[in-house]
């Protein structure tokens, strides 16, 4: 059991951004405006965010890629605890097949 | 999903609070009774972080304090992907900052919705705005409305599991000789699909993936940190913004349209 100094300056920063981040939409509701091009932006943010953090790591190889795809399909139709299954599941499967 | 779908759609139309008050207790297990998949979903996420926290050298009580104070996974994810000793914390901030920038947006929307809160509890309510938490609250607050109760019960399990599963993950990620072999590092990709997937607004979301996910992809293997997240998210916006250009958006499918329209008519 120890606490790094450094670790925990980079966990209180950590933990100010994402706070900082969570509050601001409070503050900024009222400015957003409700159509054009600044509203379609911010509509797509959620989405383009969502996929840009998960995308490295869902091309990062044949296996992954199969399995993006699949997991994909599921999420079409299943709740998001089969859609898990799907994913991991596949994953294990692809590795095994091409690793 | 299909219902989160109908939610985004629906979250344009004026909150109608017709149905009758539930008491505290109702809202307490309501809001227990819909975070709890999602809450079930994140257990390996939550393990396999832990785990890797512990690979990059971090203790078991850093990994719990962490999880303490900033409580957002994917951020963490990406935090501890990028982790050195010792920890670069003005990078690890911005990094996370970059992660975490969609929250302006889901905190916006949820703003208006949360009239039955004081200021202090606004202010609580939105240090546990995990994406999971957003999206049961988002939903309540269309159909019956939201309320404090509705949203510790959501809230508390969500935030207890994840201090849980990062802590055990910690502390037995090591006995776990390769958690890559059961798939684990996988379930927080497959969580994100889920996510994305009740974001779907049709056809017109597909340009905004296939944009972010090349430029996601392209800038990860060219410039180390975080970067690779802004740039993403900022060439989906940039396909959107250029769309609605082309075709009048309508405005329907805006996710905060209805709290813009409050707070334009004060």
């Amino acid at each position: 059991m120890s606490l790094d100094p450094a670790t925990l300056l980079a966990i209180l920063a950590m933990a100010a951004a994402t706070y900082l981040t969570r509050v601001a939409g409070l503050v900024f509701a009222r400015y957003i405006p409700a159509t054009g091009r600044v509203r379609a932006a911010l509509d797509a943010l959620p989405t383009a965010v969502l996929v840009a953090v998960i995308a490295p790591a869902a091309s990062a190889g044949p296996a992954e890629i199969v399995a993006t795809a699949l997991t994909v399909l599921a999420a079409t139709r299943l709740p998001v605890l089969g859609v898990v299954a799907v994913g991991v599941g596949s994953v294990v499967v692809m590795r095994a097949l091409v690793e | 999903m299909g219902k989160l779908r109908r939610m985004l759609v629906d979250a344009s139309h004026p909150m109608t609070h017709e149905t009758p008050p539930s008491s505290p207790v109702e809202d307490l297990r309501a809001g227990f009774i819909q975070i709890l998949p999602l809450t079930i979903a994140c257990v390996p996420f939550g393990l396999i972080l832990g785990a890797n926290a512990a690979a990059k050298g971090l203790s078991v009580i850093e990994v719990t304090l962490m999880s303490a104070l900033v409580f957002a996974g994917s951020a963490q994810f990406v935090a501890i992907d990028l982790w050195q000793d010792p920890a670069p914390w003005a990078a690890l901030g911005l990094t996370v900052l970059l992660v975490n920038l969609r929250h302006v947006l889901m905190g916006a929307s949820l703003a208006g919705k949360l009239d039955r809160f004081g200021t202090l509890g606004r202010s609580i309510a939105v240090f546990f705005m995990a994406d999971e938490i957003w999206a049961v609250a988002e939903r309540r607050a269309i159909e019956r409305g939201l309320t404090p109760a509705f949203y510790l019960g959501a809230a508390a399990p969500l935030y207890l599991n994840w201090l849980v599963t990062t802590t055990i993950g910690a502390a037995v990620g090591a006995l776990v000789a390769d958690p890559r072999a059961l798939g684990f590092d996988f379930a927080f990709t497959a969580v994100f699909i889920g996510l994305v997937a009740g974001f779907w607004k049709g056809r017109s979301s597909l340009p905004v993936v296939v944009a972010s996910a090349a430029a996601a992809i392209a800038v990860r293997h060219a410039v180390p940190g975080g970067w690779f997240v802004v740039a993403g998210a900022l060439a989906g916006i940039g396909v959107a913004a250029l769309r609605a250009g082309d075709a009048e958006t309508g405005g329907g499918k805006a996710v905060l349209r209805a709290e813009a329209d409050r707070s334009s008519t004060p």
